[in-house]
């Protein structure tokens, strides 16, 4: 679904895409398509439908991060966002 | 400072604080909630930086898988109190500091008179669910928490006060908390355990002393794979 630089599917021709950059931390980290934060996506894109498309379970996000602040998950994602998402952390 | 029995104990603290800052270090009270890999740290850099009333808690007895991190555990010690070892370690390091040790798991009925007097109260914990419960009853005493979290290697920091949303904005709402994170799967890492620690009793401080950038409504997070450190807005 998701394409990285300069990669096109036919499917997303007339749509305007938009680059952001993922970065996944501590159990979601295996979620990252090819080791690479920078995706190409759709603009407007939810950060929800980011995380499902990239395979993430939404139970499993705890924290959205876009440019250093907290957001919520019907957050619509902008050129140059980035993106970091959480599961809970808790231990001591 | 001048009355100590070891004179010259907090020479290599000046002049980054001062007499009068000492003075006030040694006035104040923290209790520290959990005494495992964060909670050791802490009690440790507390103590030797010269907090001078440390209230201790955790029902907790050491066991072998507590080697790999927590600073208060030694082979010797496991089947022992954690609260218990941490006041041993606190009088070893530091005589002056007055300790009260209570081996409990704190709940709704025990925590407010434990804290109550503190000026600050480290969130040492390893449960969600008890995060929730001593920001209620930390708020309601009025009384400042220092908030580490740590999974792996990775860890979040935040300090709360009285009235601030705090753990809402980072487990979410109350009703979908869950008790444990990531950590069940990651386990954690013993440098990162103390990279936190320090970082909280850094937020101690300078609560105590009033001085410098708390962390209030935001989240230091630290990822050490990839050397990620960043504070990010909570609000």
């Amino acid at each position: 679904m998701y394409h990285f630089n300069n990669s096109r599917s036919k499917k997303c021709k007339l749509k305007i895409m938009i680059k952001i950059d993922l970065k996944l931390f501590v159990t979601l980290s295996k979620y990252l398509p090819k080791d690479s934060g920078c995706l190409e996506i759709p603009e407007e894109t939810t950060v929800e439908k980011l995380i499902l498309d990239v395979g993430i379970p939404l139970e499993f996000v705890k924290l959205i991060f876009i440019n250093g602040k907290r957001q919520d998950s019907n957050y619509r994602l902008k050129n140059n966002d980035r993106v970091g998402l959480f599961p809970p952390v808790g231990g001591g | 400072m001048a009355t100590s029995k070891f004179e010259g104990r907090y020479d290599r603290n000046f002049n980054t604080l001062s007499l009068e800052e000492q003075k006030i270090l040694g006035a104040s009270e923290v209790a520290v909630i959990g005494l495992g890999g964060l909670g050791g740290g802490v009690c440790e850099m507390l103590a030797r930086v010269g907090v001078g009333h440390l209230t201790l808690i955790d029902g907790d007895f050491f066991e072998s898988s507590n080697l790999n991190r927590q600073l208060l555990s030694e082979e010797h010690l496991i089947g022992i109190p954690k609260a218990q070892a941490a006041k041993n370690r606190v009088n070893a390091i530091n005589s002056e500091v007055i300790v009260k040790h209570l081996v409990e798991y704190v709940d709704e009925s025990n925590l407010y008179e434990r804290i109550k007097n503190a000026d600050v109260v480290m969130d040492c914990l390893d449960a969600i669910d008890t995060r929730f419960m001593l920001q209620k009853t930390a708020q309601k005493a009025s009384i400042p928490i220092v908030f580490g979290a740590i999974a792996g290697v990775t860890g979040q920091v935040t300090t709360i006060f009285p009235g601030d949303k705090g753990y809402e904005l980072i487990y979410g709402q109350k009703s979908r908390k869950q008790s444990k994170g990531v950590e069940t799967k990651t386990g954690n890492i013993a440098y990162c355990a103390l990279f936190v620690a320090a970082l909280q009793s850094s937020e101690c401080l300078k609560i105590l002393l009033d001085r410098g950038d708390i962390l209030r409504n935001k989240l230091l997070i630290a990822e050490l794979w990839t050397n990620t450190f960043d504070i990010m807005d909570l609000v």
